[in-house]
């Protein structure tokens, strides 16, 4: 530890002090507790192993001014053709005005300050109560100073058939945004929400964002996650998942651009006969940097696990997968598949992969497997002897690449939007 | 259909081609035969628009184009059409998906309205037939899984849908066994027509017993040293190669 990281802590500190949250003294506790955390823990560097292949320099050297909420036009970050709730938080603040959704029997959904201050039962149950013990900096530093972010429960034995759809969006430049959400399915429901991350114009702009889920037995949550916040833009995101007893639980990621992109995924679970699907597409380009860091825990018996990243890095972009899983003694009977594959389409393109199996049990079955390769030439000339032009070549070669990385999504809209929007990346 | 003149082709500065003369009309047929390394291959990568070959000399013109002056999408476009000796596995890709892209590519450079659903399965149906390809492998990805003569079949209905003016098939029966050799040159001959032309490229004069040639040529050395009738390729395959070889030293 150098006085210099010290400083830069000190720095971003200094940039949150002057938040304010009137909040009672449960969920003030809650933050002081975290603040505290914070006097100990310090920026990773290149050193520290959770973080060997992502520097961040370009995060913590830039100063910030804290995000405002802001009125802006959301049409054009709409899905076509998805019927969906929307849900808008701009600069971590929910906006209200924006926000388009109707009362659905069975869900509770209302921004998170709100929920603080109706002081909901799920709420003090589950907040922050997976989070907590992480000892991580970007976790601690939103258990401390995050701002606001989505509070959606659904109540035992519901089926919600429309989707949920969160706009996540940042303005301006330079701006620091902390949101936060939490996701609860109780007993027996049923729920599909997709968060889009969009940046508005500017640079430089920083999220830290973290997602907590309660998913308790027999319920089917889908969470779908679109990174969509242009090649100069940071953030880093936390996804903190508890799974109950004959859950299934399915988290598909699709980054398509960001100066440096971190996904931490932690998904424990602590039951059995779970279902858990953890699937991830990313397309890098210039300079960009995405970092996927998953963790999948089986602690009890009788659990399944499918987990499939792929990656596409163009020009001089990065792609990280460091995929955990692990299985530990009582976890007999565990199936954990998990899959890595990337092309490189230049030179000077990187992937750092590193899939990882912890077993503790005796009786499991795991695999796991990453490639890196290029497009193969010799396809791309077969395809252009028929008459397809060199451009359709790749195309339909990337397609059938990226393909089984999010067929796991079963809203089609989005599959639509998301096939659509990969066509044109890579234009 | 096609006049290649004076062609020479090399690789990595290695010359492999050293100045063909070949001119191949509507309606007829071709075969190429020479030894190993005589530059068979070569000729038909070259003409495809395969980029390791560099064309140092000569001209080849196809349909009154400049053949070499077009990329390998468009000389397949204008209709020419290379069965390969190794077609390429490619997972992913659906045999139909791919063949519909290439037929419509095809048509956009025409200006022409893109294939119907109906008309296109119609097709598929009809030229699947010709080969005696199973349905079930026209659904699954190009060539992975296919067997040797699969993948030849497989060759002959893509060649089918895509009705090219001038076909080469490069050694089109290496690794077939006589059932698929049949097969698939009974598929070449049901789509010969007076409007088209096939080369065929082959080492063995077996193939020949069923695609007979209007002309055959003998290639050695990057150099057509010998031209006959079908019966060129008969001699050849009693006397074997050594006879070209050592009659080429005595003229020399």
């Amino acid at each position: 530890m150098t006085t210099a990281e010290l400083t830069k802590k000190d720095t971003f500190l200094a940039a949150l002090s002057p938040l304010q949250f009137n909040e009672d003294s449960y969920f003030e506790g809650l933050r002081n507790n975290a603040k505290n955390e914070l006097n100990e823990l310090d920026f990773p560097t290149s050193k520290t192993e959770y973080w060997k292949y992502t520097r961040l320099g370009k995060i913590v050297n830039n100063t910030y001014t804290l995000g405002q909420p802001e009125k802006i036009d959301i049409t054009k970050f709409l899905i076509p053709n998805l019927e969906a709730h929307i849900l808008v938080v701009v600069n971590g603040y929910y906006s209200p005005e924006l926000s388009n959704f109707t009362e659905v029997d069975g869900v509770t959904l209302t921004s998170l300050s709100a929920a603080k201050k109706q002081g909901f039962e799920g709420l003090k149950k589950y907040f922050n109560q997976f989070t907590k013990a992480k000892k991580e900096i970007f976790l601690a530093l939103n258990n401390a100073f995050h701002t606001d972010g989505i509070y959606l429960e659904v109540a035992k034995s519901n089926s919600v058939e429309k989707p949920y759809h969160i706009l996540n969006i940042t303005t301006g430049n330079n701006t620091l945004s902390q949101s936060r959400n939490l996701f609860i399915g109780n007993v027996g429901s049923m729920v599909k929400i997709i968060e889009s991350f969009i940046n508005v114009c500017g640079e430089k702009n920083f999220n830290n964002h973290v997602s907590e889920f309660f998913v308790a037995e027999n319920t089917h949550l889908e969470y779908n996650k679109i990174q969509d916040k242009k090649e100069t833009n940071f953030s880093v995101a936390t996804e903190q998942v508890y799974q109950e007893a004959n859950s299934n639980f399915t988290i598909n990621t699709a980054t398509f651009n960001g100066a440096l992109v971190r996904n931490n995924l932690n998904i424990e679970v602590d039951a059995s006969n779970c279902e858990t699907n953890l699937n991830g597409l990313y397309l890098g380009k210039n300079k960009d940097h995405i970092d996927n860091h998953t963790v999948v825990d089986h602690k009890k018996p009788h659990c399944n696990s499918n987990e499939v990243y792929k990656g596409i890095l163009d020009d001089e972009s990065t792609g990280v997968f460091n995929g955990k899983v692990f299985v530990r003694q009582d976890a007999q009977i565990t199936n954990a598949f998990q899959q890595n594959n990337n092309i490189l389409l230049t030179d000077n393109a990187t992937v750092n992969s590193k899939p990882e199996l912890e077993i503790y049990a005796d009786d499991v079955k795991c695999s796991h497997g990453s490639t890196t390769g290029q497009i193969d030439e010799e396809a791309i000339f077969y395809l252009q002897s028929r008459g397809i032009s060199k451009k359709g070549a790749l195309k339909l070669m990337i397609n059938a690449f990226a393909k089984d990385a999010l067929e796991r999504i079963s809203i089609e809209a989005l599959q639509a939007y998301i096939d659509d929007k990969v066509e044109e990346e890579l234009e | 259909m096609i006049k290649i003149n004076n062609l020479h082709a090399s690789i990595d500065g290695k010359e492999i081609l050293k100045g063909i003369n070949l001119e191949v009309k509507a309606g007829e047929v071709h075969a190429i035969m020479g030894p190993n390394g005589s530059g068979k291959s070569t000729l038909s990568s070259v003409l495809a628009g395969r980029e390791e070959f560099e064309v140092t000399e000569g001209s080849v013109e196809f349909d009154g184009k400049d053949l070499l002056d077009l990329a390998p999408e468009d000389r397949a476009r204008e209709g020419l059409f290379l069965a390969f000796q190794y077609p390429v596995e490619i997972p992913g890709v659906s045999n139909i998906n791919f063949l519909k892209t290439a037929i419509n590519e095809k048509r956009a450079y025409f200006n022409q309205e893109p294939v119907s659903a109906k008309e296109f399965l119609a097709l598929v149906k009809e030229k699947s037939a010709l080969v005696e390809l199973d349905s079930k492998l026209a659904n699954r990805s190009v060539n992975e899984g296919f067997s040797g003569g699969e993948k030849k079949r497989n060759e002959i209905f893509q060649m089918a849908m895509l009705s090219p003016k001038l076909s080469i098939l490069d050694e089109t029966d290496s690794g077939l066994d006589i059932d698929a050799l049949r097969i698939v040159a009974n598929g070449v001959n049901k789509l010969k027509s007076p409007n088209n032309a096939t080369i065929v490229i082959t080492h063995y004069q077996r193939l020949l017993d069923y695609i007979v040639p209007d002309f055959v040529h003998v290639l050695y050395n990057g150099k057509i040293v010998k031209s006959g009738g079908k019966e060129l390729a008969l001699e050849l395959e009693e006397k074997g190669y050594d006879w070209i070889k050592n009659e080429l030293e005595v003229r020399n």
